[in-house]
């Protein structure tokens, strides 16, 4: 097992009032494992809580955060110890948006950045050819990057280190559908190369034919993991009543509102 | 090409305009000033002086004549070059002002400089790790600093270095009775580095409180975020993304505060009677120097106009995202 997220929630310290604090619950009770060779799609609408999980795997999640449960990577739980060993190193991310890169230097000089913060070694040319990148992009300052560009120079900076695990944060948000099939495409790629993908996305559809398995968050809490394979016809392969309804709630299935 | 060439034409005729304003605004306030031009002439020597001598000097000086010819004859001859003579000095306005110039450019520049970078570095440090004790030591020195009047910073610091311990003059740019050209190099330093201290010390403030706010925002960011996401420490995404990000707003602020700068030489200047453009200021508002304190205000004028245009313009050469180049 590569990842095991066991019982994992995050809230938020909140002040009410002057004195008096409490606990806003965002994720809760989160339990599921991902394997290698596999894209395991976490789905929900906004605001379900995806971003938060792929932040606190990676401990970036905003000082008044407060986790309970356990995440682990091969078999050694996660702590502010061991986390500057795994962060770039054993995992890689690709972040929401190309915000995420400094705008002030070089997109080259950030992956080779990305490089030495992973302690690779790999040659930075070869990961940029691997994303269908040249030395143009290189030489850009991430303004200057076309949106599917951006994405796929996060794709190289996330694997550069040679992580297990990719976690890819709604890595096809703003991206036409052929930009967004080349990134999901080279996703999948990574996990036929046997690492472990954890794509987060809101788009079921559009994640679908990459996806191995799905989990459906919704309001915090995860209602199913299905395999890719139960989508399909109406759904009568699909375990629970909410996925089902998703499922058929899609455009190209009628738009149905209720069973 | 043109776009530079349209900035700049655009700069000049600002500067223009605001040159004129000032000129204006200016003469009006030395005329309505309570200041006799003629008493503060004349000193202790006013009660000798009977009303037809005062009329005589009135009528050399053109005093007689109403305000607003007074204006077009000073506006006609500063157009043509000439900035008028100086009578506190003795000397023609221009080489008052070259002179004063000199001596104080090594102290506002060299302050200007310290202080800039003392102030980043500390922005940059305290900023990136906010409640530690480098930021609260830093925050704590730059409240009381900021809060501290410059003149009495200036006494403090004589009362201790030059009176207290001895170690440095207490006045002047030069020893008394030295001419300016015979003053050696580091009898130069000796009588600078007390004003210097004094602008540097109270210019930190300004430059690290504002790097501090924009660090503290930086390291928020999303690319600060990725950064650690990628394994990144704190101190290196202070140092790779923060410095970098931090450095423009700081370059503006730098130059923007030229004016304060010359503001607090002024009153330095004053304290330790240093020659140069602050305590020639004071003189000329006290003595009613008409065309000294106007060739002085306009100079200030041009002086301040320049470091925020070269602010705005290193800002477009600095920032990428400000080019108009697509490389795709």
């Amino acid at each position: 097992m590569l990842l095991s997220v066991e019982d994992f929630s995050v809230s938020f310290r909140r002040y009410a009032g002057l004195l008096q604090q409490r606990l806003v619950p965002a994720l809760q009770g989160l339990s599921f494992s991902l394997d290698r060779g596999e894209v395991l799609a976490l789905v929900g609408a906004s605001g379900a809580g995806k971003s938060l999980l792929a932040h606190a795997l990676f401990d970036i999640l905003p000082p008044n955060a407060v986790t309970t449960g356990q995440l682990v990577i091969d078999g050694s739980t996660l702590d502010q110890s061991n986390w500057p060993d795994y962060r770039g190193r054993r995992m890689g991310l690709v972040p929401q948006s190309a915000s995420h890169l400094d705008p002030l230097a070089r997109c080259g000089k950030q992956l080779a950045w990305a490089a030495r913060r992973s302690g690779s070694t790999a040659d930075p040319q070869q990961a940029l050819a691997r994303f269908g990148l040249d030395a143009t992009a290189a030489k850009a300052f991430p303004h200057q990057l076309s949106g599917g560009m951006a994405r796929r120079m996060m794709l190289a900076m996330a694997t550069i280190g040679k992580p297990d695990l990719i976690v890819a944060d709604e890595p096809t948000s703003g991206l036409d559908p052929d930009n967004a099939a080349v990134v999901l495409g080279h996703l999948h790629q990574l996990a036929d190369a046997q690492k472990g993908v954890l794509l987060i996305t809101h788009d079921l559809a559009q994640a679908l034919p990459f996806a191995t398995r799905v989990a459906i968050l919704r309001d915090g809490r995860l209602v199913d993991i299905e395999p890719a394979s139960a989508f399909t016809g109406a759904g009568a392969a699909l375990k629970s009543d909410y996925a089902r309804r998703l499922w058929q709630s899609m455009p190209q299935n009628g738009f149905l509102t209720h069973a | 090409m043109i776009h530079w060439l349209a900035l700049i034409a655009t700069r000049l005729l600002r500067l223009a305009l605001v040159l004129a304003a000032v000129a204006v605004v200016g003469f009006a306030l030395a005329k309505l000033s309570p200041v006799d031009p003629i008493n503060a002439y004349l000193g202790a020597d006013m009660v000798r002086v009977g009303p037809e001598q005062r009329a005589l000097i009135a009528e050399k000086w053109g005093l007689d004549l109403p305000a607003q010819v007074q204006f077009g004859k000073w506006l006609g001859s500063l157009l043509s070059g000439d900035l008028g003579y100086s009578m506190t000095y003795n000397a023609p306005v221009a080489e008052v002002l070259a002179a004063r110039f000199k001596t104080s450019l090594p102290l506002l520049g060299l302050a200007w400089l310290f202080a800039g970078l003392i102030g980043f570095v500390l922005g940059v440090l305290a900023g990136a790790f906010p409640g530690t004790w480098i930021d609260r030591i830093t925050r704590l020195y730059c409240y009381v600093l900021a809060s501290a009047p410059t003149f009495w910073f200036a006494i403090l610091l004589l009362m201790v270095f030059s009176v207290g311990l001895g170690w440095t003059p207490i006045c002047c740019a030069g020893p008394i009775g030295v001419l300016p050209q015979d003053v050696t190099p580091w009898q130069f330093l000796q009588h600078l580095i007390l004003p210097l201290l004094a602008l540097i010390v109270l210019g930190v403030a300004q430059i690290a409180l504002h790097t501090r706010a924009k660090m503290v925002e930086i390291m928020q960011s999303d690319y600060a975020l990725y950064a650690r996401a990628q394994g990144a420490s704190r101190m290196e995404i202070a140092l790779r993304h923060g410095a970098r990000n931090a450095a423009l707003p700081a370059i503006t602020v730098l130059f923007a505060s030229l004016g304060e700068l010359f503001g607090g030489s002024v009153l330095a200047e004053q304290v330790f009677a240093y020659p140069g453009l602050g305590s020639a200021t004071v003189a000329a508002g006290i003595k009613g120097d008409v065309p000294l304190l106007l060739a002085l205000a306009l100079f200030l004028t041009l002086f301040v106009f320049t470091g925020n245009a070269i602010a705005d313009l290193l800002y477009r050469v600095i920032d990428p995202r400000l080019h108009g180049e697509v490389a795709r």
